[in-house]
């Protein structure tokens, strides 16, 4: 191995006294303090929001994956048959499916199966879509909201009802149980 | 011990009738009239099939189970056979596929269970199958455990070519208490309707309609209803027959399957547990051709609720001034001693149950050896048996009760009733019975100075207890019990007891320990060694070697009738067994 001898950088009298590094520190301050002043003043454009009295909603891209929700169809039926798949895909296991059968009085009596109740834990969710991507039924979306938020635990779980506010109808999809079948 | 007699050197057996034959290249040797599926499977080559079943007949009508298959080629007059490299003859290939079911293996027979031919056939039996097939996997509730979709997955297409519409069929059909029909997805496979014919002897569904319009009904005016109902729905390959109580419950791949016996009667039919979390959602039965082969009684295997209930007892309780209060296991256990030492043994009772298990009831006789007492004795059930399964003991251990405690089941009932009308009994353990659910009266119950009950139900003689000790179900525990037939069996721990119950034997052997005994025994697999050194019939035993099929440990001349029937059809070569 050979042996590289590193030669010390030789500084100058205002370099060893840290004269010029104080100069360079104080020159980037002061342009910061420029630039804000200047935002201030109005002469240059924003880069920050005010959240929440301002949003970026419109923005945001299709893609966008926010709070999990389920959806009905063109006929208000709820597209989920609690076939339990996003149960389990759902890597934080925030979903908890109750089945039910769909009594025989029903309209949608022949599609048999529906959720009793279906809860999505908002502090387990780690919003990775996966639910989405594992429904056969187009039933579960993330949605675009963000602001999950709640004063307990307990209001943190979305229950069936608040799943479906959030979700809201979908049309236009593939639909199994149509007349048509 | 005395040295074993040398038994006389058994005969040695015939030579089996071994024929060659080759499977995907590999020359192997089976017994003549093996069938070429049960070959292959010992081949590690399984192949797919959805109406046969080795306890049913071969109809043969799935034909799923289409295989390639090749015989040496009959030599002319004066010629050679031809050779391969292995010296075996060459097999001449036959054009079309054979069904691998129903046919018996020959001499020199050659079998492809991968080739070109055997993989196209397979590929358009599935098409056929899947073309009036509904796809409401996601409903159904055999997604997960449906041959359909493995083998769809293994073997098909993966795309439908069927742009026309599918047949529609009777859907949700109620056909009988306990099993829903659903025609659409049935296959056709008819294993329902040879086991209602061949197994249960109730011949109440049959096929309808021609063609693609196959439809599996019952017959006009009957319903599938009898005791053995449930079987169908196991065997089924799809979705078609379901389960009332299982149905839309929980999907299959979120159960866990813990292997158990049924303690609806003496038979002990094994079983499987299947279990989320610490919810028990169905038993199915589990193979043992010494048993039950591979059916059980739908009593038994729904008899799990109980389980699940909400009258579990969670808490240990004394009664202080009339009322019960919830304490500490050891003040309860404490509470027992307290009550039971000093006090004379013809003044005590045990009245312990034939559904404990072997290990429990060791307990109970070391606690009875303590107290002094002979009062011990557990509770008989007689009813009726069937020509199927059923024994006609409803304990599912009484062989183990009678081996351990060395008495008749019931044979002190008597004695032990007659003191407490007489008011002569102090202390009255009662261990995982309801004693006003067996013939003993409240107004003698009352009469009890200090009643014990250990149960997990809360019920009316709980109720009158002093002291309440929560122990836990069957499936909840580990254990061994001997069945009717005298086989000792062995079963696993499913879920957790409720709350603050306790394993059954630990609260007994707890109990022993604070009523002077000491034994340091802390495990199961510990109880059953002690067990093995005492009891002759389980010398040599341990927990570990009784296995998840059980050993023989009794001679007892009982029959299992449906084994019987199984083992003359297997004779006849009808089915395999």
């Amino acid at each position: 191995m050979a042996i590289i001898t590193v030669q010390r950088p030789k500084l100058a009298w205002h370099e060893k006294a840290f004269i010029s590094t104080l100069f360079k520190g104080l020159k980037i301050t002061l342009s910061h303090a420029l630039r804000t002043f200047l935002q201030i003043a109005g002469k240059k454009p924003k880069v920050t929001m005010e959240y929440p009295e301002q949003k970026w909603d419109d923005q945001l891209p299709d893609y966008y994956r926010g709070a999990p929700a389920l959806v009905t169809d063109e006929h208000e039926r709820e597209r989920c048959v609690s076939c339990q798949l996003c149960e389990f895909i759902c890597p934080p296991k925030a979903i908890t499916i109750t089945p039910g059968e769909i009594p025989s009085d029903d309209p949608w009596a022949k599609v048999e199966k529906r959720p009793k109740e279906f809860e999505i834990d908002m502090i387990r969710c780690i919003y990775c879509g996966m639910c989405e991507e594992v429904c056969p039924e187009q039933a579960i979306f993330l949605r675009k909201d963000y602001a999950i938020t709640g004063l307990s635990r307990k209001e943190m779980v979305h229950d069936k009802k608040r799943l479906y506010e959030i979700g809201g109808q979908r049309v236009g999809l593939v639909n199994k149980w149509n007349e048509l079948k | 011990m005395p040295a074993p007699e040398a038994a006389p050197a058994p005969a040695a057996p015939p030579p089996a009738d071994l024929v060659n034959v080759q499977i995907d290249g590999v020359w192997l040797k089976f017994p003549k009239g093996t069938r070429m599926i049960e070959a292959c499977k010992q081949a590690k080559k399984e192949v797919p099939h959805y109406c046969y079943h080795p306890k049913l007949s071969s109809p043969g009508n799935c034909r799923m189970c289409l295989v390639e298959m090749g015989m040496p080629p009959r030599p002319a007059p004066g010629q050679e056979p031809e050779k391969d490299e292995h010296g075996m003859p060459k097999i001449g290939w036959m054009p079309r596929p054979v069904i691998a079911c129903a046919n018996t293996v020959a001499e020199g027979m050659g079998i492809r269970t991968e080739s070109t031919l055997t993989q196209e056939v397979r590929k358009g039996v599935m098409e056929f199958l899947l073309i009036n097939h509904p796809l409401d996997c996601p409903i159904c509730d055999q997604a997960g455990e449906c041959r359909l979709q493995e083998f769809s997955v293994e073997h098909g297409k993966g795309e439908s070519r069927f742009r026309e519409e599918k047949v529609k069929k009777p859907k949700n059909v109620d056909i009988g208490p306990r099993v829903r029909l659903d025609d659409e997805r049935c296959i056709m496979c008819s294993r329902c309707i040879r086991f209602t014919a061949e197994i249960a002897d109730a011949p109440v569904l049959g096929f309808t309609e021609r063609g693609s319009y196959t439809t599996l009904a019952v017959h006009p005016g009957k319903r599938l209803e009898h005791n053995y109902s449930l079987n169908t729905v196991d065997i089924c390959p799809v979705g078609a027959l379901t389960s009332n109580d299982f149905r839309f419950q929980q999907r299959v791949w979120f159960l866990t399957e813990t292997n158990s016996i049924c303690q609806g009667c003496g038979r002990g039919c094994n079983m499987e547990t299947h279990a989320r979390g610490d919810t028990i959602y169905r038993q199915t039965p589990r193979e043992n051709n010494d048993v039950n082969s591979n059916w059980m009684c739908d009593r038994g295997r729904l008899d799990f609720h109980f389980v699940n209930s909400e009258f579990r007892l969670t808490d240990p309780m004394v009664k202080n001034q009339g009322k019960h209060e919830v304490t500490s296991w050891k003040k309860a256990i404490q509470a027992v001693a307290n009550a039971a030492v000093g006090v004379k043994g013809e003044e005590i009772a045990i009245i312990a149950s034939a559904r404990m298990t072997n290990e429990e009831l060791f307990f109970v006789k070391q606690l009875a050896k303590i107290l002094g007492t002979e009062n011990v004795d557990v509770i008989p059930r007689l009813g009726e048996g069937d020509n199927y399964l059923s024994a006609a003991d409803k304990n599912p251990n009484s062989n183990g009760a009678k081996l351990i405690l060395g008495s008749e089941p019931g044979s002190k009932l008597a004695g032990i009733t007659e003191l407490m009308s007489r008011g002569r009994l102090r202390v009255v353990l009662a261990l995982g019975e309801n004693l006003l659910k067996c013939g003993f009266e409240r107004r003698d119950l009352e009469k009890i100075p200090s009643l014990v009950t250990l149960h997990i139900l809360a019920n009316a003689s709980a109720e009158l207890s002093q002291i309440v000790l929560p122990g836990n179900a069957y499936a909840e525990k580990r254990g061994s019990m001997i069945n009717v037939t005298g086989r000792l069996q062995r079963m696993d721990r499913a879920v957790n007891a409720p709350g603050n119950a306790r394993d059954t034997w630990e609260i007994l052997r707890d109990l022993v320990v604070a009523c002077g005994g000491s034994n340091g025994l802390h495990s199961i697999e510990d109880v059953f060694s002690r067990l093995a050194a005492e009891v002759p019939a389980f010398q040599g035993l341990s927990f570990a070697k009784i296995g998840d099929l059980g050993v023989p440990v009794l001679e007892t001349d009982e029959k299992i009738p449906l084994l019987e029937r199984e083992k003359e059809r297997k004779a006849k070569g009808i089915i395999v067994g």
